[in-house]
């Protein structure tokens, strides 16, 4: 279990508890986050899972993929900090870890 | 006040009601979907589900809190057997009326039955729903074969998942290469030795006569005659697009809905969308219709917001995925139609894209393993690019370079 905090574009703050093993992206589902839509589920097919996350975390939440890496490549709004929420699966050392939401899922 | 009724319970009836709370439709909005549970994601039932790797309760697109917080009053195991339009209403199996200000028909379809003696048997199986891959599921647990009639990309997607369990699969095509609908010679191809790499039994060319049994299905008759014997049938032979209410009350239906560009029927009041909507596509300049994740979300948004009155126009540049074994398969837009076939990459290292161009335009990729190709196709389809060939073959060229 890990509480993790959204942050919308707006400034609006979601902070939930997520179940190890789940992703962040169905965390944010599970918990009614706005702002990500994840329309394929979670097969890294279209990039609506897109969060921003301190690169100071990458030691506990592992580097991208080829593939993730490959995804945000072609998507909007990319920063050194962009992730894919559906590539990152939640272990209990995330605890407080925290996720910005970019303009375009507003 | 009646708000908004939404016929349905996929991908597509799910993304419209969330789409117009977003858009902040204040009216009531009800759901009604003939099947037992919630909305659930369609695509990892052949996939990650059937196989094991992802449990039940990770296939909910939203959870059972979200309908009561967005005030969406979601109504399970109800069937639709008719639309009265001059009433604004439909019609449930139980005789209840219920009426609608706006109508939102996202059916979808079901399963094709396939024209031959035997597909009532016990054991022959067809998986769109959620109930009907429950009851394939049990079954594999005690099955040690399969036959699988249709490769398309149900069929080989559970062929794969069968495979990951040990179990002895036959797949049988009657087209002569496997996703003949939907993919190249090449990819069919490709994916067909695949599966045949594996361990599968594929058979193109191979139209079946009859699933065979008495009570209980034990195998497959062919054409020429020979038998094939399996402990399990499943039929994979597409879609059977749940247009009926619709034609019967009136609507133009020529294989799905007939809606215009913002998802509207010829009954203003009413739109369709998803699988069971057929829209007229300026990309493409022909009718389509889609039956994909992207087209029920995307056209949800359509119709939701043309509700709101925040009218766009829907012309996609579609995208599907498969995922089978290791290979992660990404087509963007339509094959047909092109007039160049350009490949990047090598078949035999797994890893390629095959780009499909129509007077040196962009018009689809299928990508195998090859992200970047894919996504930079989706962008140069959308903008009507036309890529250098010999660039686009050449995988010392970034595929970022193709784009403005």
């Amino acid at each position: 279990m890990a509480k993790i905090t959204f942050i919308e574009y707006d400034g609006a703050e979601h902070s939930v508890d997520i179940q190890d093993g789940l992703t962040v992206m169905e965390g944010a589902i599970r918990n009614m986050v706005p702002g990500i839509d994840a329309d394929c589920g979670g097969a890294c097919a279209c990039a609506t899972c897109h969060v921003y996350v301190d690169p100071a975390w990458s030691g506990k939440i592992g580097e991208r993929s080829s593939m993730e890496e490959s995804m945000l490549d072609f998507a909007s709004d990319v920063q050194d900090a962009s992730r894919l929420s559906c590539q990152i699966k939640v272990t209990a050392e995330m605890d407080g870890l925290v996720v910005r939401l970019p303009k375009e899922q507003g | 006040m009646s708000g908004t009724l939404i016929i349905g319970g996929g991908q597509a009836a799910l993304s419209a009601a969330a789409e117009l709370r977003k858009h902040r439709y204040d009216r009531p909005i009800t759901m009604l979907t003939d099947e037992a549970v919630a909305p659930y994601q369609r695509p990892p039932l052949s996939k990650a589900y059937l196989s094991g790797e992802l449990s039940r309760d990770r296939l909910w697109l939203k959870p059972a809190a979200w309908y009561q917080n967005a005030g969406i009053n979601l109504r399970t195991a109800v069937h639709i057997t008719a639309l009265d339009r001059g009433a604004c209403d439909v019609i449930a199996h139980t005789g209840e009326r219920i009426g609608y200000d706006t109508l939102i028909l996202a059916m979808g379809g079901q399963a094709r039955r396939l024209p031959v003696p035997g597909t009532n048997l016990d054991r022959v199986h067809v998986l769109r729903t959620l109930a009907e891959t429950e009851t394939l599921s049990a079954a594999f647990h005690e099955a040690r074969s399969i036959i699988i009639i249709g490769a398309g990309y149900i069929g080989l997607e559970v062929a794969a998942s069968a495979r990951k369990r040990g179990m002895a699969v036959t797949v049988l095509e009657a087209a002569a290469r496997p996703m003949a609908r939907t993919a190249s010679a090449l990819v069919g191809g490709w994916f067909g030795a695949i599966h045949r790499g594996y361990g599968v039994d594929l058979r193109v060319n191979t139209p079946v006569k009859a699933i065979v049994g008495d009570e209980k299905a034990t195998g497959v008759e062919l054409d020429d005659g020979e038998m094939i014997e399996a402990d399990l049938v499943l039929v994979a032979a597409g879609l059977s697009v749940n247009d009926g209410l619709a034609a019967t009350a009136g609507l133009a239906c020529e294989d799905g809905i007939v809606v215009d560009h913002q998802a509207r029927t010829e009954d203003g009041n009413i739109y369709a969308i998803g699988d069971v909507a057929r829209f007229h596509s300026r990309l493409y300049d022909r009718s389509l219709r889609l039956e994909s994740v992207q087209n029920a979300v995307d056209q949800a948004r359509v119709a939701a917001r043309a509700i709101c009155g925040q009218a766009v126009d829907y012309d996609p540049v579609p995208w599907f995925w498969s995922d089978q074994y290791e290979m992660k398969l990404q087509i963007t837009g339509l094959i047909e139609g092109a007039d160049e076939r350009v490949r990047r990459g090598d078949p035999e290292e797994g890893r390629f894209a095959l780009f499909h161009l129509r007077d040196g335009v962009m018009i689809a990729c299928e990508a195998i393993n090859s992200v970047p190709e894919y996504r930079a196709a989706q962008h140069m389809i959308a903008t009507g690019a036309r890529p250098a060939p010999d660039r686009l073959r050449n995988p010392g060229v970034a595929m970022k370079t193709f784009l403005p």
